[in-house]
């Protein structure tokens, strides 16, 4: 498959600085991204007619955002950009594509797979209310639509994500009725040292967290989610428990939430690179080396899809991987440039082990979830069902556990509740949770219509 | 000093292999008294009892297996009195299609043909079938209907049957590998990855794809390959398919099957099997196939061209030579039963071997019959 393109899939940052790289070689990749438009999800860009000016959409990250679509524009004629098109399996002849109702099979000498993140989610009784929202959705609402998830939204979760979508809804117009933070101030104290290696960074932080308390919204540390309430089938306030152990409560229209973030790595599972358990994020990814190479020879990630250090990070493991894929095919790569891309990863290695550190995810509160709190919302699975699984079913990992009560059985096999559900299944059976092993991928990775023909 | 070995456990019956059929075996063989113990490499129920389509399913049979598949067909209605659930069977008619001439002419000499069995089958036109199911094509000419066939869950029934063993005082052991058989002059001797040995008299080998090399430790070898379901499932739609529904195609790429749960997922499969990997215990899914299944469901089913896909899976089946299963004694080890390589078709006949194998194994014999299994076929 020597003359086959190299595949970029995605087109964020690291997507994005992957291609870059690559067409600076004098090579052609095809650049595969779910979105219709180049971006990726902290820099995605409005609709082709909303004219919104970026420092409102980007606030202080804007000219990094302008420079990614601009860069990026400047490739487009010379790279294969497929914008719209889903990766949905593997075959043995190459990647199979959807975009609408055209299936296509793409082959690939080598590919970087930079598909990105998703938000990380602890269910608590009620989250299934309409009115929910991921941190993500609310921010893509924001960001792409104009539209806000609601006129008094609460934000609960925890990590940095958090703060950024109270700060632009405040922003916007929809002051957040609180921001609920399941990190306390001590562990966020535990986290500044590795922070502390990107002194600009926490500034925007801080001045977030300032912002947002000048104009009087309430930020809580240190607490436990206890309910999302509603009435009339809304959302309509957040119970939780404070430091103290008081029971409080704030009346909200909407709640976006978000406890840090998850890799998206279905499609590195349906390619068979191996897997590792990474303790610093408490989550499973596939095993890279620091240039972004899998256990598999023409396999490369890049991004938050390899490893959670953000889009600054981001960009330089795309320019890294595609430097890597070089190497490999044969081109003369400058030490100078992978030794810096390698020293500016260090910084952001640390950084994002500090971040992990200061707003850890909350996987006690798995434990305590009531049995009758739907945990899997696609098969609306309970945590019960998933500790009769554990338990009366004895299932001792993720795979057998959804063979027997279905949690992760559902449209996003998992993407969404997977984590949890083997925090809760681990709880049960009262081992760590690297031992509940994770969920299989199967394709298609996101739904297929059964209406689809192959291009020929 | 002198290392004394691990106190050897022995029982009546040791089963090598906990799938459908080990599983089901070890149950029944409680029920006739004997003590078993099961050894399961992984967990209950993972390979092809755990993979396939569920279909419980009697029409187009071989006719020389309907007695098994009909005994089967009794326990499959008995489940919740037997093991305590009922695994999600539902008696809810299969219907086998057509759009052929030739193969509705196929289907209406099976109709006559299994009816000595005890199998009643009803033949419909295009027309007739469109009236009593709505829901499927209009290309579909010749109709045969199963009233008393349905589906169950795959996922459940052999888990199921193990737990129910285990109630029953089975030995369920799990995570446990075979490294060797041997047989002394009275029992067989099995030791495992654990270190754990075992003894029995009797021993049966129902390990599915495995089963050919186990066979082959005790001299036997037969004509196998080991294959891939390729299966599929739809998203969630209100539950209006009630039967199963097979197309019977003398096109193999025709071959599609689906059932609806209650749940509103649409299970489908069919088309060509790929080639499933013994060692990484594997089998790969062909999203190629998948593409060619999405025209022939809807030649079925037109309406379920609107749904999407939600997940495709594959598992290691295993298939004999002429397509049957191996099933009953060794023909060369007194004492050595073998129930494996049902051929994609064992999910149905599972509660009927476990019942004839334990009445087999405890009695030395029973009133199914079994020549057309027996490995000595292949014999030289």
């Amino acid at each position: 498959m020597v003359d086959q393109p190299v595949i970029v899939i995605g087109a964020g940052p690291a997507g994005t600085r992957a291609a870059q790289r690559l067409v600076q070689a004098g090579l052609r990749p095809v650049v595969i991204d779910e979105n219709d438009r180049q971006g990726g999800q902290i820099y995605r860009r409005q609709p082709e007619n909303f004219r919104r000016p970026a420092e409102k959409l980007y606030g202080t990250e804007a000219a990094k955002a302008t420079a990614l679509h601009t860069d990026f524009e400047t490739l487009r004629p010379h790279i294969d950009y497929r914008p719209g098109t889903t990766v949905w399996g593997v075959s043995e002849t190459g990647l199979m594509t959807v975009r609408a109702s055209t299936v296509d099979v793409v082959p690939f000498s080598r590919v970087i797979i930079a598909a990105g993140a998703t938000d990380r989610i602890m269910p608590v009784p009620g989250w299934t209310t309409p009115g929910t929202y991921s941190l993500g959705a609310a921010q893509i609402a924001l960001k792409a639509q104009a539209c806000a998830i609601g006129g008094r939204p609460v934000f609960m979760g925890t990590g940095p994500l958090l703060y950024l979508v109270a700060w632009q809804y405040l922003r916007a117009g929809a002051t957040p009725a609180a921001v609920l933070d399941t990190s306390s101030l001590t562990t966020r104290l535990r986290g500044l040292r590795g922070m502390a290696s990107r002194a600009r960074v926490v500034a925007n932080g801080v001045r977030y967290m300032a912002d947002l308390a000048r104009a009087g919204v309430k930020l809580h540390a240190g607490i436990t989610p206890l309910a999302i309430e509603s009435s009339n089938s809304h959302v309509s306030a957040v119970t939780w428990r404070d430091t103290k152990g008081a029971l409080r409560q704030v009346a909200c229209d909407a709640v976006g939430m978000g406890y840090g973030l998850r890799s998206e790595t279905q499609l590195a599972d349906l390619l068979k690179c191996e897997f590792m358990f990474d303790p610093c994020f408490q989550q499973w990814r596939p095993h890279v080396d620091r240039n972004g190479r899998t256990t598999r020879p023409d396999v490369y990630l890049a991004g938050d899809g390899a490893l959670l250090r953000g889009a600054d990070a981001a960009e330089a493991a795309g320019q890294l991987a595609a430097c890597a894929v070089l190497h490999d095919t044969g081109h003369t790569i400058d030490q100078h440039e992978t030794a810096g891309l390698h020293e500016t990863l260090a910084v952001m290695n640390r950084f994002g082990r500090g971040l992990a550190q200061a707003f850890p995810w909350p996987a006690h509160l798995a434990a305590s979830l009531p049995d009758d709190t739907v945990v899997c919302r696609c098969e609306n699975i309970t945590a019960g069902e998933i500790r009769r699984a554990a338990g009366e079913l004895d299932a001792p990992e993720m795979n057998r556990a959804k063979a027997l009560t279905r949690p992760g059985m559902g449209r996003c096999q998992g993407r969404m509740c997977g984590l949890a559900a083997a925090e809760i299944l681990a709880a049960a059976r009262e081992v760590p949770v690297r031992e509940v092993g994770r969920l299989r991928t199967a394709a298609p990775i996101k739904p297929l219509p059964l209406n689809c023909t192959v291009k020929s | 000093m002198m290392a004394y070995p691990t106190q050897r456990m022995q029982a009546d019956v040791i089963i090598v292999g906990g799938g459908f059929m080990g599983a089901a075996t070890a149950f029944f063989l409680r029920q006739q008294g004997l003590s078993v113990i099961l050894l399961e490499r992984d967990l209950v129920g993972q390979a092809a009892s755990g993979v396939n389509f569920g279909n419980v399913r009697r029409q187009s049979r071989f006719l020389g297996q309907l007695p098994l598949s009909n005994r089967s067909r009794d326990i499959w209605v008995r489940l919740p009195e037997l093991i305590g659930e009922d695994v999600e069977f539902v008696m809810s008619g299969h219907i086998l299609v057509t759009t052929h001439e030739k193969d509705g002419a196929r289907l209406e000499k099976y109709a006559v043909d299994c009816k000595p069995y005890g199998l009643d089958l009803t033949i419909m036109t295009g027309d007739q079938a469109r009236a009593r199911f709505p829901m499927v094509g209009p290309d579909i000419r010749t109709v045969s209907y199963s009233p008393l066939d349905g589906h169950a869950n795959p996922r459940l029934a052999a888990p199921a049957f193990g737990r129910a063993a285990r109630r029953a005082g089975a030995r369920i052991i799990e995570n446990t590998t075979v490294t060797a058989i041997t047989k002394s002059t009275e029992d067989f001797i099995v030791e495992t990855t654990t270190g754990q040995s075992y003894q029995a008299p009797l021993l049966q080998v129902s390990s599915g794809a495995w089963g050919r090399a186990m066979a082959a430790r005790f001299g036997e070898d037969i004509p196998f390959s080991a294959n891939g379901p390729q299966m599929g499932v739809t998203e969630p739609v209100p539950y209006r398919i009630e039967p199963v529904i097979g197309s019977s195609s003398s096109v193999p790429e025709e071959g599609v099957y689906l059932r609806q749960v209650k749940r509103g997922n649409i299970v489908f499969g069919g088309g060509l099997r790929s080639v499933a990997n013994l060692e990484t215990r594997r089998a790969p899914i062909d999203p190629l196939n998948t593409m060619r299944q999405m025209s022939h469901l809807a030649n079925l089913v037109p309406e379920m061209a609107r749904l999407r896909i939600i997940r495709t899976w594959s598992g290691v089946e295993g298939y004999v030579g002429d397509n049957l299963p191996i099933m009953g004694p060794s023909g060369k080890v007194a004492g050595l039963f073998y129930a494996f390589g049902f051929c994609g078709h064992g999910f149905q006949l599972g509660p009927g071997v476990g019942a004839t194998m334990a009445e087999l194994i405890a009695t030395g014999k029973t009133d199914i019959p079994l020549e057309a299994f027996d490995i000595k076929r292949f014999g030289s």
